[in-house]
């Protein structure tokens, strides 16, 4: 599956529908992201001159936060706790596992398929380890119930797009 | 009809509650039961979640981590009528984790519908705005101020100070932002009041609103917290209708209307000042201080910015009094504080308690042990810019001061526990590695000094235990304290050097002969 990026023009149209009165540069980028999965390229032109900000400041902030996406999402996006809590109940042996049986590698960059990302608690220290998965929140992930997981969401994906 | 509570806090979506939530209404469908199915919040008891309470003439009776596949054997057992079964822990307020804890804040936490008005009010919600409403801004201030209410978020800067200053200055608009950024680990507590009980939050900020003059407010939540923005945006769209927010607050001349903005991924945006930085749009770079955000803050107008726990007590604060707040805690740490018991134990929630507790009481007592069942070796206090205490600081009680004392910090009182097999010299070079990832880069030491941080650390893991790469670490550390505007590059050096301070032989080294008989 590929995803080209959008055109100019379709880009300028998301643009123009969320910079409504108001709207900082922070809530037009979720707006789109929310719609698109992530904010494309093509749409740093169109903030810019909207909000009357350079190019660069609009780079800068797309690219300051870890929440914004410059290219899609993976089909199945997994997101790891790595912070204290998590690690006190063995977030990186499960890392580690997950890293094995999915063959992919964590924060290594775009793929396609399945995209691994660490990020830093989501609010379920009590029930470590915790996960997302295609953005739905799991507690108490063992390595068993990450197989399950995994294997339901790449199932679910397939549902979607057969 | 019998009524069944499954919660929809995340921390039981998170465990299935979903699930089990339908599975329990189709089979009550399917055997002909009158069963009303509430969804309530989570009752901090996260240990026991999915926690499913059954309403019985002698109180709520619960049954605990239940699973969809548990579903027909407790309607087999009749567990509608609240009889036995493996997973039932007998009626709710009765458990001694909740009945002992002192909840003031989090007194309705989990009971109810969370959105539910009426269900708030019928509990004691609009009390403590209703008082206010009928009260001088001056005297507002200095009851907070008279109530000891200190930052929940870590800082503890007494809260009646900081509306006082905004009040007395002159503005055309003044704001009210409510911190939501709860980035760090071991920290559940805000995200329990935005999911469980988010009408307590409301009008604890119409409050403030009201007391500084201030007709605009935001919470900025993580946006990590996707279930608590949208528990949020559903609860203020319902206190509009019902005349809390807008134009009149609930028919009085006081203006106050409350946006929820989302972040987006930045732990350093959980620095007030970056936070309102964020929240114009730009990049979450902290700003000096002075000028402090009470005179220059939000768009440059005079802010108050608090905790989501310090404006969430404001509404008891005012529906009871100043002296009953006053009257918990001790020393110059006066009311409750929500302890987060997290990571490495086997019952893991919250427990609000007066300050003077102490970890081994929270630890032992509430959070009954280790998971793994190992001896517990460490527990880092106040997220990943507290310290790590050893057992031998366990007994201190925790208040502000007595923890200052020692150099630790209570913070937002998260606590995470770590069993024997931690390594404290990892979790050091971990320290330094999450302030490299997220480090603003506006301060030199807090930028570059964490990566340096981070390569001296495993240098001295890799064997290296010379007294140059020691002496080397400390002084980076302590340019970082001195030398970052913020606590991100000015506290990451707590965690690494209290575990090179109590736990020596992570790193290589001896222990010291105090150490050694500590």
């Amino acid at each position: 599956m590929t995803h080209p990026q959008l055109s100019a023009a379709a880009s300028a149209e998301i643009v123009r529908r969320h910079a409504v009165q108001g709207a900082t540069l922070m809530t037009i980028l979720h707006a789109i992201q929310d719609e698109v999965g992530y904010v494309p390229e093509t749409a740093i032109a169109p903030l810019a001159q909207t909000l009357s900000l350079s190019r660069a400041e609009v780079h800068g902030v797309l690219t300051y936060y870890h929440h914004f996406r410059s290219a899609p999402p993976a089909r199945v996006t997994v997101q790891l706790c790595r912070a204290e809590a998590c690690r006190s109940m063995g977030t990186e042996a499960l890392k580690d596992h997950i890293e094995g049986h999915t063959g992919c590698r964590f924060d290594s960059g775009h793929a396609e398929e399945t995209e691994l990302e660490s990020v830093f608690c989501l609010g379920q220290c009590a029930l470590s380890p915790a996960m997302t998965i295609n953005g739905e929140l799991h507690a108490r992930v063992t390595p068993a119930k990450f197989d399950r997981l995994y294997a339901a969401a790449q199932t679910k994906v397939a549902e979607v797009t057969a | 009809m019998t009524r069944i509570y499954v919660p929809i806090d995340s921390a039981a979506l998170a465990l299935g509650a979903d699930a089990v939530a339908q599975a329990i209404a189709s089979e009550a469908l399917k055997r002909g039961l009158d069963v009303q199915l509430v969804r309530n919040g989570s009752r901090g008891l996260f240990y026991l979640e999915p926690l499913v309470e059954v309403e019985t003439p002698d109180g709520r009776i619960g049954y605990s981590n239940v699973d969809v596949e548990d579903v027909v054997s407790l309607f087999d057992a009749g567990f509608h009528e609240g009889s036995a079964h493996e997973k039932n822990v007998g009626i709710v307020d009765e458990i001694p984790y909740l009945k002992n804890q002192q909840r003031l804040t989090f007194a309705r936490i989990g009971i109810t519908d969370p959105l539910s008005i009426d269900d708030y009010v019928a509990l004691g919600g609009l009390h403590g705005l209703r008082n206010v409403l009928d009260m001088n801004g001056d005297a507002v201030c200095a009851a907070l101020l008279d109530s000891g209410l200190r930052g929940r978020g870590g800082a503890a800067f007494p809260a009646g100070i900081k509306w006082k200053t905004v009040r007395g200055a002159l503005a055309d608009q003044k704001y009210i932002v409510c911190n939501a950024d709860e980035g760090d680990s071991g920290t559940f507590s805000d995200r329990l009041v935005m999911e469980s009980d988010p009408y307590m939050l409301i009008e604890g900020m119409i409050i403030a609103g009201v007391a500084v003059g201030a007709t605009k407010g935001y919470i900025y939540v993580r946006s990590e917290y996707p279930h608590s923005i949208a528990t949020l945006n559903r609860a203020i769209d319902k206190a509009r209708d019902a005349g809390w927010l807008g134009a009149s607050v609930l028919g009085t001349s006081h203006e106050f209307e409350l946006y929820v903005a989302k972040g987006a991924g930045a732990y350093v945006c959980g620095e007030e000042t970056a936070l309102l930085e964020s929240l114009e749009g730009k990049r979450g770079i902290v700003r000096a201080k002075p000028p402090v955000p009470a005179l220059t803050g939000l768009y440059g107008k005079p802010t108050v910015i608090n905790n989501v726990i310090t404006l969430a007590t404001v509404p008891i604060i005012f529906a009871k009094g100043a002296a009953f707040y006053r009257d918990f805690g001790m020393g110059r740490s006066r009311g409750t504080l929500p302890f987060q018991i997290a990571g490495n134990v086997k019952q893991g929630g919250l427990v609000e308690l007066a300050f003077g507790v102490t970890l081994r009481e929270l630890i032992y007592t509430y959070g009954d042990g280790t998971a793994s069942g190992r001896p517990a070796r460490a527990v880092q206090v106040g997220g990943p810019l507290g310290t790590y205490l050893p057992e031998s600081q366990w007994d201190i009680p925790l208040d502000y001061e007595e923890y200052a004392k020692v150099g630790a910090v209570v913070g937002h009182g998260g606590l995470v526990v770590h069993d024997d097999t931690s390594n404290l010299a990892e979790l050091a070079q971990y320290a330094m590695h999450f302030c490299a990832l997220e480090s603003c880069g506006k301060c030199t030491p807090c930028r570059i000094g964490s990566t340096r941080g981070e390569e001296v650390i495993a240098k001295i893991r890799e064997g290296d235990t010379s007294v140059k790469q020691i002496t080397l670490l400390r002084e980076l550390c302590d340019t970082m304290v001195s030398g970052s505007l913020c606590a991100m590059g000015g506290m990451t050096p707590f965690p690494v050097m209290s575990a090179l301070d109590h736990f020596p032989e992570d790193f290589g080294l001896p222990r010291t002969p105090a150490q050694k008989a500590a």
